[in-house]
Order: structure tokens, then sequence, then C-alpha cells
């Protein structure tokens, strides 16, 4: 079988016909990231036990004839942050490079339930904290368009997976846009869902009221797929809705003529790379043409969204990191006399130099004296920027933008000047701040054959718009 | 510069951080240049405008979209899985160097 054009609906439709047993699907993808990821290093861990024993109750099923489950023998790929029972879960951190979690992501387990089969874990930023997946301690990924380029990030491993054909489909996590970056720098489909969609339950916290979980995939049809599957309420995340799950792919089929389509001009402004605005004009057009009604909006806030972004992102992620302390989990250092001494050893010694960077940063905006100037200043420009949104949906059914302002750059290329590379989040961080549904679909490439991507923004719990859009664009 | 020398050593010090010397130099440098971007915030004026912690505030009125578990005693995690993470342990406890100086 061709890995590289695999879908879930092709894969699916293989297992069931039984033109392909899912324990000799799983070998075969095993053989192609053995043979290709040495370029690519878009895995960390590969679990090829765990896969083995889900493929084999994959195919005791089609031998049974029995009724097989939505994602029957779909090879998926499990971003670093999200742990897993007994399969080694580094967050991309030296400081949790020989963790092995007790329990399953919800998300993880619903993937399983529903008969995929997980074959590794992937590389990303550490901790998620990144743009460009050079911020991994275990080494940055390469672009498969162009392995001189990064691949984006932080979940570039995920991207990169999919767009090598090593995994139809994997998860990844979206903070300030980590799923649709990278997605867009390595020309697949990237989806972060509204807040609460998806449980955040097993998801190793960065910035909790910004983190999702999300699904990169070939096509918009195998991203409504596998949302359908993740999404809904957990008991054990007390942010996720109770709210009903559409069936996704069925709502791919209604037309989008007569949408009303939000083309803000705030992020057509200074910085946009002229490639990737033809591209993501162009897209307009066929949405045109597809009946949809063009918008001109504006929405005034939208250049306070990084700044504010990198105050609330690393407040919490201050919080959220106190925990890896060197006693129940995780690297501790040798040699501490006392405990103090230990968590600060363990901490500097487990830590990498942007961690370190955005809790000091998280820290100082929290600290006495600076916490109203910083942390409660960026919660109320929040607020603005939320409601930019809001005003912006009264008018309008779905926004159009860029992803990213340029397409994927070369390795190195930002890697010191820390405030450049945040800028490269600068069109996904507004949806992460207000909490809105966006996706991330190939709408051209450059000269030098470089994927751009176009980014759709909808309403709370609207995926369904979204996605159908995003496919009326693909 | 807003943020001094002094400063990086006493938030290092809350973040549980040692930094070596190289790193604080980094540290000092990058966290000005950070900061200063950020104050653009100050461009605008909040005074009205209500700060906002996470986006299910929007949402939480209805505690049916949101609803709150019962209150009944559920299994946690064993004692060995919990330990078995651990640097150091005896068994019974995390084991951790002495807290109290002589």
């Amino acid at each position: 079988m061709d890995l590289n054009s695999l879908t879930i609906e092709s894969t699916r439709t293989a297992i069931a016909e039984q033109r392909c047993t899912a324990s000799a699907l799983v070998e075969q993808f095993y053989g192609k990231i053995k043979a290709e990821d040495p370029g690519i290093h878009a895995y960390l861990t590969l679990c090829e036990d765990r896969a083995s024993r889900q493929a084999k109750v994959i195919d005791d099923l089609t031998q049974k004839g029995a009724p097989l489950p939505p994602l029957a023998g779909v090879p998926v790929g499990i971003k670093d942050v999200m742990v897993t029972k007994g399969v080694r879960t580094t967050a991309g951190s030296k400081i949790l490079e020989n963790f092995i979690p007790p329990y399953d992501c919800t998300a993880v387990a619903r993937l399983e339930a529903a008969g995929a089969i997980v074959l590794g874990k992937m590389n990303c930023d550490e901790f998620a904290m990144g743009s460009s997946n050079e911020n991994s301690a275990y080494g940055p990924v390469r672009n498969p368009r162009d392995t001189s380029c990064v691949p984006g990030g932080s979940s570039g491993g995920s991207a990169a997976a999919v767009a090598a054909g090593m995994a139809v489909a994997t998860l990844g996590s979206d903070t300030g846009g980590s799923i649709r970056q990278p997605a867009s720098f390595c020309g697949v489909v990237g989806l972060m869902p509204t807040y609460g969609r998806v449980s955040r339950y097993g998801l190793i916290a960065f910035a909790s009221s910004l983190d999702h979980i999300g699904p990169l995939t070939k096509t918009v049809r195998d991203a409504a797929i596998l949302l359908r599957v993740i999404a809904g309420r957990d008991p054990l995340d007390s942010t996720s809705a109770d709210i009903p799950v559409p069936d996704y792919e069925a709502e791919l089929a209604k037309p989008v003529s007569g949408l009303r389509i939000g083309v803000p001009k705030e992020y057509f402004g200074e910085g946009l790379d002229a490639e990737v605005r033809a591209a993501v004009e162009a897209g307009i057009q066929k949405l045109r043409s597809a009946g949809c009604e063009i918008v001109d909006i504006s929405m005034p806030h939208t250049a306070y969204a990084i700044p504010t972004y990198y105050v609330i992102a690393t407040a919490e992620a201050s919080a959220n990191l106190a925990r890896f302390d060197g006693v129940r989990y995780g690297h501790r250092a040798k040699g501490a006399r006392t405990l103090a001494e230990m968590y600060r050893k363990s901490r500097d010694e487990g830590f990498g130099t942007e961690v370190k960077r955005r809790i000091m940063l998280g820290t100082y905006a929290l600290s006495s004296g600076y916490y109203d100037a910083y942390y409660l200043k960026a919660q109320r420009v929040r607020t603005l920027l939320t409601r930019d949104f809001a005003e912006a949906f009264q008018k309008v059914d779905a926004i159009v933008t860029p992803t990213a302002p340029t397409p994927a750059f070369k390795l190195g290329e930002k890697a010191d000047d820390p405030l450049s590379m945040y800028l490269a989040d600068i069109y996904t961080v507004t949806a992460d701040l207000a909490g809105v549904p966006g996706i991330s679909v190939p709408c051209g490439n450059t000269q030098s054959g470089l994927p751009i991507g176009l980014q759709v923004l909808g309403r709370h719990f609207d995926e369904s718009t979204v996605l159908r859009i995003g496919h009326a664009v693909e | 510069m807003k943020v001094t020398d002094k400063d990086v050593t006493y938030v290092a010090d809350l973040a549980n951080l040692e930094l070596t010397d190289q790193e604080r130099q980094r540290m000092l440098k990058d966290l000005n240049s950070v900061l200063d971007y950020i104050d653009r915030l100050n461009e605008l004026d909040t005074s009205d405008v209500p700060p906002m912690a996470q986006i299910s505030d929007k949402f939480g009125e209805s505690r049916t979209a949101y609803p709150w578990r019962e209150d009944t005693p559920r299994p946690s995690l064993p004692h060995a899985e919990a330990l078995k993470n651990a640097p150091e342990s005896d068994g019974d406890f995390f084991k951790v160097p002495k807290v109290i100086e002589k």
C-alpha cells in the first residue's frame, strides 16, 4: 500500500475489505519510520508492543466479521505532551527523560477505543514552548518538504509525520498556534477545536486556560472524523463542555454558499510575506466563487495579542511547571545537600533555555509589585481581544486569515532571537486567547515549493462551519 | 532597563532556578527585550474592562455545560504505581534530602 496517500477513509476501507491486515499495515509503517525518520526525527518513542496488541484486536474483529469501530486500524502518532500508560512521555524535556505515565490521556484513550493504533510519540518543542521545534531537548525535527527548514512548532513532529506519510493522522496541542502553524509549514491540515471541546485530561499542562488538543491530518474530512472521536464531556476535566458533538463528517456535505466570511485587515498588514498573501487571497477568491459573501472587517486589538499571550501563557506556565521538583517523578540532580538545593539543581539541569526564560518571565509577571501591571493588565486586554471576535461574529459566520506570516523558515534562522520567534504566532494566538476554533488548510505553495496555510476561525463550538469552509478551500 | 541583575536573582529564587552566570546575562537581555514589547499593552485604556481568567467564564453561568461531578469517593492511583517514577523512595514514602539544617 502507498502509505503517503493513505487517509482515515482509505485505511478503514482497506482494513474492512481485508485487503490488508492491521498487523501488516503497522509493520509497513514501522518499516517506513525506521527507514525515513532518521532524516526527519518526527518520532521520539515507538510503542511497537502496544501497536501490535491493538492491531491484533482489530484483526480478530475483521476475521470474525464483527462490526468495526470508526478508526479501525488507523495508525496514529501522539504528541509527546499527552501521557500514555506504560509508554515513555517526555514533553520534549530532559526533566521527563525516563517518565513512564501510570495512566492514559483521555483523547488517546478515545482514539484507541475507536480502533486507532498508536505507533509512537511525536517530537515537539519542550513543554510545547516554541514555534520551530528547535526547543526539543532531543533535537530538532526537519520539514519533510524541505529538510533545511523547520516544520514549525510546537507540534512539529506531529505535522512532519503526517506530511511524510509516517502516520495517517496525529494529535497535537495548541496553546498559541502549535497545531495550526506547523500544519501550515508542512502542508497538512491542523485543527484547534474550541476551548472545552476536547478534554485536556492527561495533557501535560503548559498554560491551562489556553491549552487545546486537536488533530493533524491530510484532509479536512479526516480532521472531522478524528474530532468527533475525541470531542465531548469528560468528567476528568471540569473545563470540558457537556455540549452535544455533531457528526462533523456529515456536516461537510452542507454547501458553503451564502456563508458570510470576514477578512480582517489587521491580518494582512506589515510583515506578511507577499507569496503567502497571494495564496490566501486566491483561497478567499475560491470561497467567493463558491457563493460565500466576503466582508471586510476590523479586529482592532489584534496587534496586542502577542504581548497579552506572552504574559498570560508564561504566568500560567510558571505555576504549572512548579510541579517539576525532582521528588515524585522526573530528573533529580545528584549530590544536593538540602531540599531547596535539590529543587534548584534538578530544575536547572532538567529544563532547557526557552522553558527557563518563560518560567522567569511568568514568575516576574506574577511577582509582588508587578501583578497588576502585567498579569491583570493582560487579562483585561484578553477581554478586549475576545470582544473583537464576539463583535465580528455578529456580522460574519467565520473569519479567514493567513495561518502564519511566512512559509517555513530555515533551521537556526530565529533561534537566537526569542521575540522574532514569538511573532511567528502572530495570526494564531488570538484564537487561543478567545477560545474560538480554528483550522489551517493548505492553500498553495511558494515558488520554491514550500506550503502555505489558510486559517479559518469560527464561533465557539461551531467547528462544523470551520471544517466546511476549510473543506471548500482544500 | 526594567529588569536589573538583582531582579534576575530574586525571580530565579522565586522560581527555584539557579542559572549559571552566562544564563543570567542572557536572561537579563531577553527579559528586558520581551518586557519592552509587552509594554505596548499600556497604550490601551483598560480601566473599565474586566479581567478574564478563562474562556469558560463566558459559558460558566450555565452549570449544564460545565457540570460538577458528584462528590463520591473513587479509587485513586495505587500506592506502588504512584511511587514507580520517584527518583528515590523507601517503598512507603518519597525520599528527599533533609529539610531542616542544624
